[in-house]
């Protein structure tokens, strides 16, 4: 059993950076998925993820498979997405959502367009899918780099966050923290997609921010459970998940992801939250 | 005697509204440090437009508001639909908390003696022993009187409220109006939106009758007469889509509350 489940980690440095990379992910990108499926916005990471594609497609049609060059692509073009949508959701009567919807979309568009001109599709597979079997030292340190900032600036961000979620008129009306929270937030979704595409591709970076958050929030009734319990859900699902990759010889992005998506299910049926709470028998009502 | 103090709030010539269609047309007035004012008048007549202006939410479209004495972030506002998502994990204690902003700001931990407020605040709303519950478990009646002690621990020299009884049962109702007088009896300016004029008449000493147009401002007494409510009636007309533009130019300055049933006449017979 020790075998089965360590060896694979102690014999290959692959499988070590790859279980690296998904520590710095569960650790950065969850808490982001947490707060935004408190904010109704846990679809804003799929769009976001396009988002960020032509970014990344033009860094690599310009230089090549240049880690440096895809990254700052994918960051700028996010960047500019969520501020573009930012903007129109503080100063317009566009909801959240539908400026986002607008922006990405234009986003995506673009990048197709781009890829078109050059026409390479087959390579931006590595983009699209990601590869945490293979994460070299600088995807390694970038990604948790990126862990590291998001863990400090929700540190920093963390009460005008949580009162920007819960009573953002409030948090007008008593200080000028609330376009700080917002926008900071928008930016580390932005930075935690970008380190997700490189160890899980631009569509599967979503699965560890939202699957794990969802999970949790069925288990758990205050945030600072939430937020440890998504972080844990996410480190063993990367962990299981490398396993499954490792000894079944399937791709290892998915099988994270469908390994959250497990959590997840196990979840729906069992967790206080889920789908059978309400169908339990009874129990004796407390006094009061 | 004294000479008067200062106005807290001056109100000079003011316009809200929206799309360029006024919802508080040319309202003019002092209102002193300490008053405890009820804004009344029917649906519609720019009660929660006014409070919205004073709290900073609305630019006016004419006119202006000067505060002199109030420093930036110093004013209580509580608006009559809350943006609050009830299903967020949070408890009602740290909800309360939040009215400790100004004070702990967005780093700052609770010192023994703050979490002690905290508590003081929710017994002084009837609410203790709900700290650990989620807020979205209270009730409606519940999640004011929470609002209410959040708002006890801004400490705010002014307190805005727009409706705070809006489907609120009459003993917490009684409640609420208590704490207010508190609020009065401590010196704080305190603007609340009322329908219950019976209310107004036992607990308000000052009123403002709005009516879209300002109807009258003084002591209730003299507001709340069966003259000037029928004429607040009379004068809450339909949005019209194609009013011309308004030419009124008042002079800037302030009238006074006894004025302001003069500026109203004079205003009428320019009307277009």
């Amino acid at each position: 059993m020790t075998e089965f489940l360590l060896s694979p980690f102690t014999d290959f440095a692959f499988m070590r950076r790859a279980l690296a990379g998904c520590l710095a992910l569960a650790l950065g990108a969850t808490p982001v998925g947490v707060f935004l499926l408190l904010r109704r916005m846990s679809l804003m990471g799929d769009a976001m993820s396009h988002a960020i594609l032509p970014g990344a497609a033009l860094g690599y049609l310009a230089f090549g498979l240049s880690l440096g060059a895809m990254t700052i692509g994918g960051i700028v073009a996010g960047i500019v997405v969520v501020l573009a949508a930012g903007l129109v959701t503080r100063a317009s009567v566009l909801k959240e959502d539908a400026s986002l919807a607008a922006f990405y979309l234009l986003s995506l568009a673009a990048g197709v367009m781009i890829v078109s001109l050059r026409g390479r599709n087959l390579d931006l597979l590595h983009v699209l899918f990601g590869s945490v079997l293979a994460l070299d030292d600088g995807s390694l340190l970038l990604i948790a780099s990126i862990a590291s900032v998001t863990l400090f600036c929700l540190a920093i961000l963390f009460r005008p966050l949580v009162m920007e979620c819960f009573d953002p008129a409030f948090l007008r009306g008593i200080s000028r923290w609330s376009p700080v929270a917002h926008y900071g937030f928008l930016m580390l979704v932005v930075l935690n997609l970008v380190s997700g595409f490189h160890a899980l591709g631009t569509l599967m970076a979503v699965g560890i921010m939202i699957l794990p958050a969802a999970a949790a929030r069925l288990w758990a009734r205050g945030l600072p459970a939430l937020l440890l319990l998504a972080v844990l859900f996410a480190f063993g699902s990367g962990v299981a998940g490398l396993l499954l990759s490792f000894h079944a010889d399937v791709p290892a992005g998915p099988a994270i992801v469908l390994v959250c998506g497990l959590v997840y299910f196990v979840s729906l049926l069992a967790a206080p939250g889920g789908l059978l709470a309400g169908r339990l028998p009874v129990r004796r009502h407390l006094e009061s | 005697m004294h000479p008067a103090p200062p106005p807290f709030i001056r109100i000079e010539n003011l316009t809200l509204g929206y799309d360029r269609h006024p919802a508080v047309h040319h309202l003019s007035g002092d209102i002193p440090a300490g008053a405890l004012v009820a804004v009344i008048g029917p649906n519609g007549a720019g009660k929660s437009t006014l409070l919205k202006g004073l709290a900073g939410e609305l630019r006016p479209i004419g006119g202006r508001i000067v505060m002199p004495g109030l420093p930036p972030g110093a004013l209580a506002y509580l608006p009559q639909r809350g943006e609050i998502d009830h299903s967020f994990p949070v408890s009602v204690f740290d909800v309360v908390a939040m009215g400790l902003w100004r004070e702990v700001g967005a780093f700052g931990g609770l010192s023994r003696t703050q979490r002690q407020r905290v508590r003081d605040a929710l017994a002084a709303v009837g609410m203790s022993g709900f700290e650990a519950r989620p807020i979205g478990s209270l009730s409606g009646g519940q999640l004011q009187r929470a609002r209410f002690a959040r708002l006890m621990l801004q400490d705010a020299p002014l307190i805005l409220l727009d409706e705070p009884f809006a489907a609120i049962d009459s003993r917490t109702v009684d409640d609420l109006v208590q704490l207010i007088l508190g609020w009065h009896r401590e010196g704080r300016t305190v603007l609340t939106v009322v329908h219950d004029l019976e209310q107004v008449r036992r607990h308000f000493p000052t009123c403002l009758l709005l009516s879209r147009e300002p109807v009258a401002f003084g002591p209730t007494a003299q507001v709340l007469t069966p003259d000037m409510l029928a004429r607040a009636r009379r004068l809450s007309e339909a949005f019209d889509d194609d009013a011309p533009e308004c030419h009124i130019e008042l002079p800037p300055t302030a009238v006074s509350p006894t004025d302001e049933h003069a500026h109203h006449h004079n205003h009428a017979s320019h009307r277009h």
